[in-house]
C-alpha cells in the first residue's frame, strides 16, 4: 500500500488515548516526576516529546537541517540554476558537487533552490490541511447534531475517494499550473483523515467539566471550540500535521514529477519531471534523481521518526522491551536502575507502517 | 443487518459524489477543455465537420441538468465517452485494455506482500527482541519511507540498466504477440518481476509493522499466557491462539488495499513503462485526454468503494462483537 501517497494515513496514532494518558505515561516511563509533567501546559508536554525521545530528536535534526537550507542556502547560490551551459551531464566533481543535467545546469544549485520552494510549499499545505481539518472536526465534534451529520457524510465521503487520483484529475483540469495549483488541489483531497481524528477527540471532551463550565459562564460557542476545547487537543493536531507534511511532500512531488505543477519552477518534484522526460536513466546519469530523491527521503525519514517518538510516547506497548511475561526480572531490574527503559535497542520498528 | 444496509446507502451516497465530481470538474473549471478542443479545428473545418465532432465527443450546448441527465445515462449504459489520444476508441475499450495488466501486476504484488509480511510479523513479535526483530523492522521499513518513485527508479538503474538482469521497460517483449502462448506468457512474467519487487520492498514494512503491533498486544491476554500454561505446543499458540485474533486489523487493511490495486500502481507503471491503468492515466494527463481521465477515475474511485464494502463485510464475519451491536 506504501507504493502511493494515498491519503494522510495514521502516521502516527496517539489518536485513540485522550492526550492525559499519553503525557502520564511518558512520565512514568522516562523517569520524569508525573506530577510536575501533568502541571505544565500542553506545548511544554510537547517538547518534552521532543527532547526526552531518541527518534523524536534525530528526526527534529534532520527537519532543522532542511528548514536552515531552505532559509540561508538560496543566498550563497549566485548562480542561476536554471542557466544553460557547455557542461553537459557532468557526473558529480569539485566544479558540479552534484554534477550536471543534459542542458548543463548545475544539480548543486537547482536542489539548494528548489528545497526553498519544497519546503515552503510543503509546510504550507500542511497548514492549510491541518487547518481545515481542525475547523471541520471540531465543529462537527462539538456542534452535533444536523452540523454533524453532514459535517460527518462530507468527511465519510472524502475519505474513501482516492486522494491521489482525484488531485491528478483536478490539477490536469486546472488551466493555470503552478505551486499554488499543486498545493490547493491536494489540500482539498487530503484533509478527511485528521477531521474524522480530531471529531472524535472532541465527542469525548465535550462533555467534561471545563468546557460544561465554559458553557454556563456564557462563553461564545467560537471561544468554546477555539480556546477551552483546541489547546487540549495540540498535541494531537501537532502529530497529525507531521504525518499531513509527509504525505504533501511526496503526493506534490509525485504531482509534479507526472508533470503537473508548472514545469519552469525549480524543486523536487520538477528536476524529477525534466530527469525522467530526458531519460536520465537511460543515459545513466543517476545523479540528476539521486540528489532530490535523497532529499524528499531524509525529509521524510526525518518527519517520520518525530511521528515515531510521539507514538512511542503515547502507547509505551509499542517499544522495543522484552515480552513482560517472559523476560520480567531482566525488565525489572532495567527499570530500577533507570536505565531509560524503552529506546534502547532503538529501531525505526516500534511504529506504525507508512500506508 | 441494519448496519449493513446503512453502509450500503452510504457508499452510494459517496459513488453518487464522486459521478458528480467527476460531471462537474470539467464544468467549474474556466478554459473548457472540449472548446480548447474545438478551437484548434476552428478555421480549418465546415461548421458541419465541427457539429460532427462535437456530436462525436459528446459537447452539447443544453443547460447543464439536462446534460448532468444525459451524463448520468450514459453512464448507466457503460458509456463513458471517446478517447481523445486513442481517438476513435470509447474510454471503456482502453480501460478493458489496460485493466488486466494492472490486475494481474499489482494484485500478485499485494498478495504477495501481504501474505509475506503478516508472517513475518507474526514470528518477529513471537520472538520479541530476537535477532530478527531488531533487523527486519528497521530495514524494511527504510524501503517504505523513501519516496516509492524514487525507489522503483534506483531498483530500474542498478539492477536492470547496470546490471542487466531484468527487461528496462514495458510489460512484454513487443516482437511477440499478445496471445496465451507460453513464450509470450514468460517474457510477460520476467517484465513483471522487478516491478513487483519493488512494489512487495515498498509495502512489506507496513503489514509486518501492523501485524507485529497487533501481536503485542494480543500475546498479552489472559487466554494467550492460559494456552501457554496448559502446554500446547508452541506454534499452536502462535498461530490458533495470537495471530489468530490479532491478525483482524491486517485483513481489514487488505480488504482495502484491494481497491487502491486499481490505484496503486500509477508510479510503479509510469516509471517502469509498464501498460495498465496507471500509465494510461498519465498519458491522459499530458495530453489532456478529459474522457479518459474520467473514466480513470471513475474506475478507481468505484474499486475502492467496492473494497471499503468488502472490509465491512470482512469485518462483520469475522468479528462477532460488530455482528451484535
Amino acid at each position: 500500500m506504501a507504493m502511493l501517497p494515498q491519503s494522510p494515513e495514521p502516521v502516527a496514532a496517539p489518536t485513540g488515548q485522550p492526550q492525559e494518558a499519553g503525557a502520564g505515561s511518558t512520565a512514568a516511563a522516562e523517569g520524569a516526576t508525573p506530577a510536575a509533567l501533568a502541571a505544565e501546559r500542553p506545548w511544554m508536554t510537547l517538547w518534552r516529546i521532543f527532547t526526552l525521545n531518541r527518534k523524536a530528536m534525530v528526526g527534529m535534526c534532520i527537519v532543522g537541517f532542511f528548514f536552515l537550507v531552505a532559509i540561508v542556502g538560496p543566498f550563497f547560490i549566485h548562480t542561476d540554476p536554471s542557466a544553460l551551459s557547455n557542461d553537459v551531464l557532468m557526473p558529480p566533481s569539485p566544479k558540479h558537487w552534484l554534477g550536471t543535467t543534459q542542458t548543463g545546469q548545475d544539480i548543486f544549485s537547482q536542489l539548494v533552490v528548489g528545497t526553498r520552494v519544497s519546503i515552503l510549499w510543503g509546510m504550507a499545505t500542511g497548514l492549510v490541511v491541518t487547518a481545515i481539518s481542525v475547523l471541520v472536526g471540531l465543529c462537527a465534534g462539538y456542534l452535533g447534531g444536523i452540523v454533524d451529520e453532514v459535517l460527518s457524510l462530507l468527511i465519510n465521503v472524502f475519505l474513501v475517494l482516492p486522494s491521489f487520483p482525484l488531485a491528478v484529475l483536478l490539477a490536469a483540469y486546472v488551466p493555470f499550473k503552478g505551486p499554488l495549483t499543486v498545493a490547493a488541489v491536494i489540500a482539498l483531497t487530503s484533509w478527511a483523515y485528521q477531521a474524522r481524528v480530531l471529531r472524535a477527540q472532541t465527542l469525548s471532551l465535550r462533555r467534561r467539566d471545563f468546557v460544561e463550565a465554559a458553557r454556563s459562564s456564557g462563553e461564545s460557542t467560537w471561544r468554546i471550540i477555539f480556546f477551552e476545547i483546541f489547546p487540549n487537543e495540540i498535541a494531537i493536531v501537532a502529530a497529525g500535521f507531521v504525518g499531513t507534511a509527509i504525505y504533501v511532500i511526496l503526493a506534490a512531488a509525485g504531482l509534479e514529477f507526472l508533470g503537473l505543477g508548472d514545469v519552469t519552477v525549480v524543486d523536487w518534484g520538477t528536476m524529477f519531471y525534466w530527469a525522467q522526460n530526458n531519460d536520465a536513466l537511460l543515459l545513466g546519469a543517476w545523479w540528476w534523481f539521486a540528489a532530490p530523491g535523497l532529499c524528499i527521503a531524509l525529509l521524510g525519514a526525518g518527519l517520520a521518526l518525530i511521528n515515531f517518538g510521539i507514538d512511542e510516547i503515547a502507547n509505551p506497548r509499542l517499544r522495543s522491551e522484552a515480552r513482560p511475561s517472559k523476560r520480567l526480572l531482566r525488565q525489572m531490574l532495567a527499570r530500577s536502575i533507570g536505565a531509560g527503559a524503552g529506546t534502547g535497542a532503538a529501531s525505526l520498528g516500534a511504529s506504525r507502517s507508512l500506508g | 443487518m441494519r448496519h449493513l444496509l446503512r453502509r450500503l446507502g452510504f457508499y452510494l451516497v459517496a459513488l453518487w459524489a464522486s459521478i458528480t465530481l467527476n460531471f462537474i470538474i470539467p464544468r467549474l473549471i474556466p478554459g473548457d477543455p472540449a472548446g480548447a478542443l474545438m478551437a484548434r479545428f476552428q478555421g480549418r473545418l465546415t461548421p458541419q465537420a465541427i457539429h460532427a465532432l462535437e456530436l462525436q465527443f459528446g459537447i452539447t450546448h443544453d443547460p447543464l441538468w439536462i446534460q448532468y441527465f444525459q451524463y448520468l445515462g450514459d453512464l448507466l449504459h457503460g458509456d463513458l465517452g471517446t478517447s481523445f489520444t486513442y481517438f476513435p476508441t470509447p474510454v471503456a475499450t482502453v480501460l478493458a485494455q489496460e485493466l488486466p495488466w494492472t490486475l494481474a501486476l499489482v494484485g500478485t504484488s499485494v498478495l504477495i506482500s501481504f501474505v509475506l509480511g503478516s508472517l513475518l510479523g507474526v514470528l518477529i513479535a513471537w520472538r520479541r527482541g530476537s535477532f530478527l526483530d531488531n533487523v527486519l523492522p528497521p530495514f524494511l521499513t527504510f524501503f517504505s519511507a523513501i519516496p516509492y518513485f524514487w525507489l522503483a527508479l534506483i531498483a530500474l538503474y542498478v539492477l536492470a540498466y547496470t546490471l542487466n538482469w531484468f527487461p528496462l521497460h514495458g510489460g512484454y517483449d513487443t516482437s511477440l504477440t499478445v496471445a496465451l502462448t507460453p513464450d509470450f506468457l514468460l517474457s510477460a512474467l520476467q517484465h513483471a518481476l522487478l516491478p513487483g519487487f519493488t512494489i512487495v520492498l515498498a509495502s512489506i514494512a507496513g503489514w509486518m509493522l501492523g501485524m507485529r503491533n497487533a501481536m503485542i498486544t494480543t500475546l498479552t491476554e489472559d487466554y494467550v499466557l492460559l494456552a501457554e500454561a496448559k502446554g500446547l505446543n508452541e506454534r499452536r499458540v502462535m498461530f490458533s491462539y495470537a495471530a489468530r485474533n490479532a491478525i483482524l486489523p491486517n485483513v481489514t487493511g487488505f480488504a482495502l488495499s484491494l481497491g487502491f490495486v486499481v490505484a496503486g500502481s500509477l508510479l510503479t507503471e509510469v516509471v517502469f513503462s509498464y501498460p495498465g491503468v496507471g500509465f494510461a492515466l498519465l498519458q491522459a494527463a499530458q495530453n489532456s485526454d478529459y474522457p479518459l481521465l474520467q473514466g480513470i477515475f471513475l474506475l478507481i474511485a468505484l474499486a475502492v468503494l467496492g473494497a471499503n464494502f468488502l472490509a465491512d463485510l470482512v469485518y462483520l464475519v469475522l468479528d462477532p462483537r460488530v455482528r451484535a451491536s
